[in-house]
């Protein structure tokens, strides 16, 4: 009996978005991401979890070279991040940014197209359009006009989400997406997302919840400071490695 | 007016622009203080380019004294890696060390060189329309003006060319980094920038002023708007308007034009401060009171929804059971009349149809969080604006 499900797969076979070798982060000389290999088939919406601390949204910067690393190298389709920035799109931390920054909601999502004009060009007609369909895709588009402090927390996600969805990216890098807001925006984001996925990108996300991993991802990456496992949630999402990770005895209650 | 009286003005002018500009981008990047670091420790580039040149408008001193400048900011940043001290901490060791350089060098060669601390200080810009440029024998007006007209356009040009640059970078650095704006170049930039102005307008209105300059227009024009184009121009109006009215204020007292100037921009600073419209102090200081009117409010609606009891909802009786002051109560009912919510029947509180779909509506809102069914609530409450 033949098994057709795309996650049987083998991974030799797929093409691969994102390629890790030997990564090494530290900060003042102590390590915080130790010798990471990995490798991330195109296609697939993977989760990276791990322990407060275990690297998760190091490694994520560290592929995007917004943190050098002192050993190891990056590859994005082969070829080096410098080369693809077109091709990868990032939502940092909601906290990581001032809120209270002179802007409005469309002004932050058309941020978003900066990568593909380059140094000195501005945004125009054509950028200001593609922002505004990206906020109408997030279900903000009433709010283009609003000063960003004046969002609620699930809508600045939201803001978030748009200004990567506008990069028109093959590759999505998101930290940690779901801190802090309702289960409304939580249900809208993971759609657009899996959305995503269908259209055959690669979305990459640092999450928290490990109660929702089954139902929202189909791939799975543990990191405790190492790489624990990486691979198909159904295979690799069991007590085994949560323990491993977690460094306690872990019970997946809902696993079916 | 004569015509030092309007160079004076114009010096200070454009010498507030200039300063505003760069200004603008450190307040939104935290970082006045470095802007106060700079305005010192630049002294003793200053010295040494004076003492090679023997000229205080000489392009040499500008170079050394943004070189300056510029390791305050790297050597702030150094330390401040190490983990054992805080930025402020960093930057409150490094710039006195720097300034007291230039302090000393001052002192040892005082005999020979006109130049003193004062100077340095509060600046002399009284005296600034009597040094002139000279070209081939002809006057072409006061060299400080020069100095800083040329400093003003180039910072101008810089704003238009990186202005997306300096907003993505100085909003969100992980973004611009991910997008290939180096966040350290541009940083790097606006530190060159601020420094080479602080030389420029040092001259002019000395170091205390140069901070001001920088400082309090932008944190003016911050109180009063959400877009950044209207903060810089915002902050190069404040910067003006207290350069020429601090001009006018120290000839009325017959007072130092710097710290006159500095005056102005203080006392702007605080009206604004008080005044602004959404964020002054005043208007935050009404809308927690209206939201404390519109929770009481609240709370008034929701018992009379939950009780058809006649002994509940009878007037007298509110006001013991709810526990409210007899003003409170009276604010709240007559709000709550006005807002045709409630009808008053021989002292006996009822919902009207209105007040019982409102009251059900910011129920729903306030358990929900979802606030795009009650966009057109937010206009009567403050309440529900987040």
């Amino acid at each position: 009996m033949e098994n057709k499900d795309n996650n049987k797969t083998p991974v030799s076979t797929r093409v691969i978005a994102v390629k890790v070798d030997d990564l090494t982060v530290a900060y003042n000389y102590k390590p915080v991401l130790w010798d990471i290999d990995l490798e991330i088939p195109e296609g697939v919406l993977m989760a990276i979890v791990g322990p407060n601390g275990a690297g998760k949204s190091t490694l994520i910067k560290a592929i995007l070279g917004i943190l050098k690393p002192i050993a190891g190298s990056v590859s994005i389709y082969d070829k080096p991040y410098d080369k693809q920035r077109q091709l990868v799109a990032y939502v940092p931390q909601k906290g990581s940014v001032d809120w209270d920054f002179p802007t409005t909601a469309l002004d932050v999502v058309t941020m978003g197209t900066y990568g593909s004009l380059g140094w000195i060009k501005r945004p125009g007609q054509k950028q200001k359009k593609a922002a505004l369909e990206a906020l109408e895709k997030v279900g903000m588009l009433a709010f283009k006009g609003r000063q960003i402090s004046q969002l609620s927390g699930g809508q600045q996600q939201r803001i978030f989400l748009a200004r990567a969805l506008v990069q028109n990216a093959s590759i999505y890098f998101m930290d940690e997406p779901f801190q802090g807001v309702d289960a409304t925006t939580e249900i809208a984001i993971i759609n657009i997302l899996k959305e995503l996925r269908k259209a055959g990108k690669t979305v990459i996300v640092v999450h928290h919840d490990l109660q929702t991993v089954p139902e929202y991802f189909d791939w799975v990456t543990f990191l405790n400071v190492k790489k624990i496992a990486t691979g198909p949630v159904k295979d690799i999402f069991n007590d085994d490695n949560l323990t491993k990770t977690y460094g306690i005895n872990y019970k997946v209650s809902i696993q079916e | 007016m004569n015509s030092a009286q309007i160079e004076i003005q114009l010096i200070a002018s454009l010498v507030a622009i200039a300063c505003a500009i760069p200004g603008t981008f450190l307040v939104l990047r935290k970082m006045a203080m470095i802007s106060d670091a700079i305005s010192h420790s630049i002294l003793p580039g200053i010295v040494i380019g004076f003492f090679i040149t023997q000229d205080l408008n000489s392009p040499l001193l500008i170079v050394l004294a943004a070189f300056t400048g510029i390791i305050t900011v790297v050597l702030v940043e150094y330390i401040q890696k190490t983990g054992l001290v805080k930025e402020d901490t960093a930057i409150g060791l490094v710039f006195p060390a720097l300034f007291s350089i230039g302090v000393i060098l001052i002192a040892k060669n005082a005999n020979d060189v006109h130049l003193d601390v004062d100077a340095v200080l509060v600046g002399e810009l009284a005296l600034a329309p009597f040094d002139r440029l000279l070209i081939s024998g002809v006057d072409v007006g006061p060299k400080s003006l020069w100095i800083i007209g040329v400093i003003l356009l180039i910072t101008i040009a810089l704003l238009i060319a990186f202005f997306k640059e300096l907003k993505i970078s100085t909003f969100d650095k992980g973004l611009a980094a991910s997008l290939g704006f180096s966040p350290a170049i541009i940083h790097y930039g606006l530190m060159t920038v601020s420094s080479v102005t602080t030389v420029g307008a040092f001259d002019a209105v000395g170091a205390i002023l140069v901070v001001a300059l920088m400082i309090a227009p932008a944190a003016t024009a911050y109180l009063l708007t959400t877009d950044l184009k209207k903060m810089l121009g915002l902050s190069v109006f404040f910067g003006v308007f207290s350069a020429i009215s601090g001009y006018w204020l120290a000839h009325v007292l017959d007072a130092s034009i710097a710290g006159s100037i500095t005056t102005v921009l203080g006392m702007v600073f605080l009206l604004v401060y008080l005044f602004a419209p959404s964020k002054g102090v005043i208007a935050v200081m009404y809308r927690e009171k209206q939201q404390r009117t519109e929770v009481s409010l609240l709370t008034f609606l929701l018992h009379l929804k939950n009780h058809n009891e006649v002994e509940e909802r009878h007037v007298n009786h509110l006001r013991e059971h709810i526990n409210w002051q007899k003003v409170r109560a009276k604010t709240v009912l007559e709000l709550a009349l006005k807002n045709n919510m409630i009808l008053i029947d021989n002292d006996v509180v009822s919902l009207t149809q209105k007040g019982d779909t409102f009251t059900s509506k910011a129920i729903d809102y306030i358990i929900t969080n979802e606030d795009a069914q009650i966009e057109d609530m937010k206009d009567d409450f403050f309440l529900f604006r987040g």
